[in-house]
């Protein structure tokens, strides 16, 4: 898919020295600063709404309600209700009168992938516009009917009043019930002064939440349809090396000849099975006997994987600003570390399920996604299909946190059901979800940071190691025989100034993306909620925190003397508080005790938020369990548009960011992936969990940003950093397992 | 030959093979939305149903095994709630069902079939249980958008609730 990016460009785009940052494309950023450019990105294809037209917007109809027509998709985040409690601002309806409809292609907006924190931030400023400007077209609409001039009327709940004059009102439903606007989308009505904001910042309940409840809400692991056949794939039990794929060597049909109607479907190298019931599909997918090449291609285990990862790269100066190498030369001090970070794995709670129903000049396909759009485009060209006869609806799964596999159940659908000529229902089984993912590659970084003798950030220097994004889904792979392909350009995966050191105030800066061919021998790669972030601040909020510990000054007011943007000031400022944080130097308590305590405060951010956190952890040191106990986030995303979901999103991602840092590996051998399950991909558990304080600090006079992953680096950052303060150790690579951490108390 | 389960209270006569797990019977053949397929391997209990009102996993329990049970889903729990508590009429949600709605304790909600039956079953047995307890009863259930700490409000919630002598 070929998006047309419109972004807003994070916070100030050369705010980082406007010097050098080779390799962005700053093109599509310069854009939005054009005024006649509508906010937000609108992606490119046929079959989809005028985006320029206020209808394809918004509906008012005839019972004075609203319809807003969403292009974002809810993943379970609660973007709907936020989107909805924009919209209801600006054209003065309650949110009882707010609704919205199933995405679906053709009908909603094509606003592109719901992704990197984009629902509130990119498609909140375009709905807000649109309902401003119906608003406006409403109003004098109503100064006609009414007979009275625009400035002498008042709309509360969608009822248009004439100051003064209690019997002279119409409702918007009078007005145009269920007629179309008919007219252009400028975008040039006035918004809402943020001041008289009345639903906009406050902690409206989720729409969703009630149905969700008690049992009532349709998720796509729910939807039948008539005559459908329930589907499974069949493959290796997890991936191998991305570029080889998988190889069917044999099929043995009549290792599922007992299971009555169970069919093998097959198409180059792939292996499925339908059934008319679930049961019979799940058995005869475990029951088929399929001989598989699948060469050991993988280093065989995680140090190989990292000396693999430096080997042989692309090596690009993201950013070189001051004199680097003077600088460290005259420091005071300089902190030095390497840090390995894992694969990790989208693991959704619900594998990936889809129904796809292809006839032989049109498909229908349900699927949960991050934009029915993106969906569309390698759907069809996997069942060599113009786009604009395949339909692609959107059902909400379980949080995916991105790129996970739910087009490769949707193009396994689509496949089965071409191959059947019925309706196909596909559901990945839990092994397949776990070991077919596109996971958050691995990342290894050599993190340098000096400071002057005052303590003052002198310079920074940050090289690090991974893998972009896979683009080529499996079943596309398998059974269209498209080559495995990864993303390149502004889209890709990379170290920005903004990932790496954002926060902090540095006079000589250099970062180098080391590129890795992510084809051969590595597994596939994808966007995994704040992408790298984790990965980035593990290692350089350590080094961070090693240099306020040769320093002699408290980590807390270390960070606080080096950061020069009021923004990130008082996001550390609110989670240091919350945390009734007392200065003294880390690791100043050491224990001999077998249960030692610590505390670690880190910042974090993805593309556009900021985020810290404080961490208290405790440490056995017997067993090399480390258990947080409780968690402080603070996030700033700009206008707070429901303070209430932020504050549910800080939670989770504390608990994630525990997860993240203390458990979760993608293991394999050199052939396949071998972590495929709960057991053997460990998540955080109940009596694990961290007790959180979540902050919003908001800033209602600026642009809403992504609140939905942004805190989850800063959490992960504080527990390593408590784990110092603990026991005066550091960790270098994570997950923080018991091995490594008895292992790093050996050696200490 | 036709499996007899009573499910919400109804008598269902289910014909298929005794070895179909129940999950696959809920969903299919009594299209009900509470139980749902997370694992298939009794891992991660977004399956979870109550039978006889103990807490159990649907992918892994076959069909035969609970002939002549009584099953209790999501769905049902307002009125198994009633039934417990002499209540001469079901309410419209189970006290921890409101709970989770009042906590606003979810996001995708995918896993929350499991812990609000499984939460049930606890305050069943247990009306005042503890963080420790809650902790513990809960601890085979997993959530991956990491709502544990609302989920566990929204337990002590209920508990409040059912000790205020409400639903």
């Amino acid at each position: 898919m070929i998006t047309t990016a419109t972004a807003f460009p994070r916070r100030d785009f050369l705010k980082a020295g406007g010097a050098l940052l080779i390799g962005f494309t700053a093109a599509p950023q310069a854009r939005a600063q054009q005024a006649d450019v509508l906010p937000g990105d609108i992606g490119q294809g046929p079959g989809q709404p005028d985006p320029d037209r206020l209808d394809t917007w918004i509906a008012i109809h005839a019972d004075n309600t609203a319809t807003i027509f969403i292009g974002h998709v809810d993943l379970g985040q609660g973007i709907a209700t936020s989107l909805l409690q924009i919209a209801a601002e600006e054209l003065d309806l309650d949110m009882s009168q707010m609704k919205t409809v199933r995405l679906e292609t053709g009908k909603g907006p094509n606003t592109g992938n719901t992704g990197a924190s984009s629902g509130v931030n990119r498609g909140g400023p375009r709905i807000r516009l649109a309902a401003a400007e119906a608003r406006q077209a409403l109003v004098t609409m109503a100064s006609a009917r009414l007979e009275a001039p625009v400035e002498k009327l008042t709309v509360a709940h969608g009822m248009v009043s004439v100051a003064g004059n209690s019997v002279q009102q119409v409702t918007y439903g009078q007005l145009i019930g269920d007629r179309r606007f008919e007219v252009p989308y400028t975008g040039k009505a006035p918004i809402k002064d943020y001041r008289t904001h009345k639903i906009v910042g406050t902690s409206v309940p989720r729409i969703d939440i009630p149905d969700k409840a008690h049992g009532a809400f349709l998720y796509m692991q729910h939807v039948r349809v008539p005559g459908m056949l329930h589907g499974r794939i069949v493959r290796p039990r997890g991936q191998g090396s991305y570029a080889d794929g998988a190889r069917v060597m044999n099929v043995d049909t009549d290792s599922i000849r007992d299971v009555p109607g169970a069919r093998v479907i097959r198409r180059g190298d792939f292996v499925g099975v339908v059934a008319a019931k679930e049961w019979d599909a799940v058995r005869s997918a475990q029951q088929l006997r399929v001989t598989w090449d699948l060469p050991a291609a993988l280093p065989a285990t995680p140090a190989e994987l990292f000396e693999k990862m430096r080997s042989r790269t692309i090596d690009r100066l993201v950013l070189d600003r001051g004199d680097v190498s003077a600088a460290f030369a005259r420091a005071a001090h300089v902190a030095s570390g390497r840090f390995d970070s894992p694969y990790q794995a989208h693991a959704p709670f619900a594998p990936s399920c889809a129904i796809a129903d292809v006839k032989a000049d049109s498909a229908l396909v349900m699927c949960s996604s991050q934009g029915v759009y993106g969906a569309r485009a390698p759907i069809a060209a996997v069942l060599k299909m113009p786009q604009e006869k395949v339909t692609v609806q959107y059902f909400q799964g379980a949080g995916s946190f991105g790129h996970a596999c739910f087009n490769d159940a949707a193009q396994a659908a689509a496949v089965m059901s071409q191959e059947t000529g019925a309706p196909v229902r596909v559901q990945f089984m839990r092994w397949d979800e776990h070991g077919w993912d596109f996971y958050q590659p691995a990342h290894s970084a050599d993190v340098k940071i000096a400071i002057d003798a005052n303590g003052k950030l002198l310079a920074y220097e940050y090289h690090g190691w991974h893998h972009t994004w896979s683009q080529t889904e499996t079943t596309a792979q398998l059974a269209a025989g498209q080559a495995a392909a990864e993303g390149d350009g502004p889209r890709a995966q990379a170290l920005t100034p903004f990932n790496t050191g954002d926060m902090y105030a540095i006079p000589n800066w250099r970062i180098v993306n080391h590129r890795v061919p992510g084809l051969k021998g590595y597994l596939k790669g994808g966007n995994l909620r704040s992408p790298l972030d984790v990965a980035i601040s593990f290692g350089a909020e350590q080094v961070m925190d090693d240099l306020a510990h040769v320093a002699g000054v408290d980590p807390y007011l270390f960070r606080r003397q080096n950061i020069g943007d009021d923004r990130w000031l008082a996001v550390l400022d609110a989670v240091a508080k919350a945390a009734n944080w007392t200065p003294r130097k880390a690791a100043a308590n050491l224990s001999s005790a077998r249960v030692v305590t610590g505390r670690g405060i880190g910042l974090g951010t993805h593309l556009s938020s900021y985020g810290a956190a404080v961490a208290e952890i405790e440490v056995d040191k017997q067993t090399g369990v480390i258990v947080a106990k409780r968690m402080y986030g603070a996030l700033e995303a700009g206008q707070a548009i429901n303070p209430g979901i932020i504050e549910s999103q800080i939670t989770g991602m504390m608990v994630q960011a525990a997860s993240r840092v203390l458990k979760e590996e993608v293991k394999f051998s050199a052939t396949n992936v071998t972590s495929v399950d709960w057991v053997s991909y460990p998540i955080l558990r109940f009596a694990e969990s961290p007790e959180v304080t979540a902050i919003v600090v908001k800033r209602q006079d600026q642009r809403s940003t992504g609140a939905g992953e942004e805190a989850l680096a800063s959490g992960a950052a504080a527990i390593a950093n408590a784990f110092f303060d603990a026991t005066g150790v550091r960790l270098r690579e994570h997950p923080m397992t018991p091995a490594r951490v008895l292992a790093a108390l050996k050696n200490a | 030959m036709a499996t007899r389960i009573t499910v919400n209270q109804r008598v269902q006569d289910i014909d298929a093979p005794a070895d179909t797990p129940l999950l696959y019977i809920l969903s299919n053949e009594l299209a009900l939305q509470g139980p749902r397929f997370g694992c298939g391997l009794a891992q991660c209990g977004s399956c979870s149903v109550l039978v006889d009102g103990v807490e159990t996993r649907s992918c892994v329990t076959p069909l035969g095994k609970v002939s002549g049970r009584s099953i209790t889903t999501l769905e049902g729990l307002p009125t198994w709630y009633a039934e417990q508590h002499k209540l001469p009429n079901a309410p419209a949600l189970h006290p921890l069902q409101q709970a989770v709605i009042d906590e606003q304790a979810m996001h995708c909600g995918y896993c929350y079939n499991g812990l609000i039956v499984k939460g049930a079953e606890l305050l069943s047995r247990n009306p005042q249980p503890t963080d420790n307890q809650i902790r513990t009863a809960m601890n085979g259930h997993l959530c991956r958008c990491g709502t544990y700490p609302r989920i566990i409000k929204a337990i002590q919630r209920a508990s409040r609730m059912m000790a205020g002598g409400g639903q």
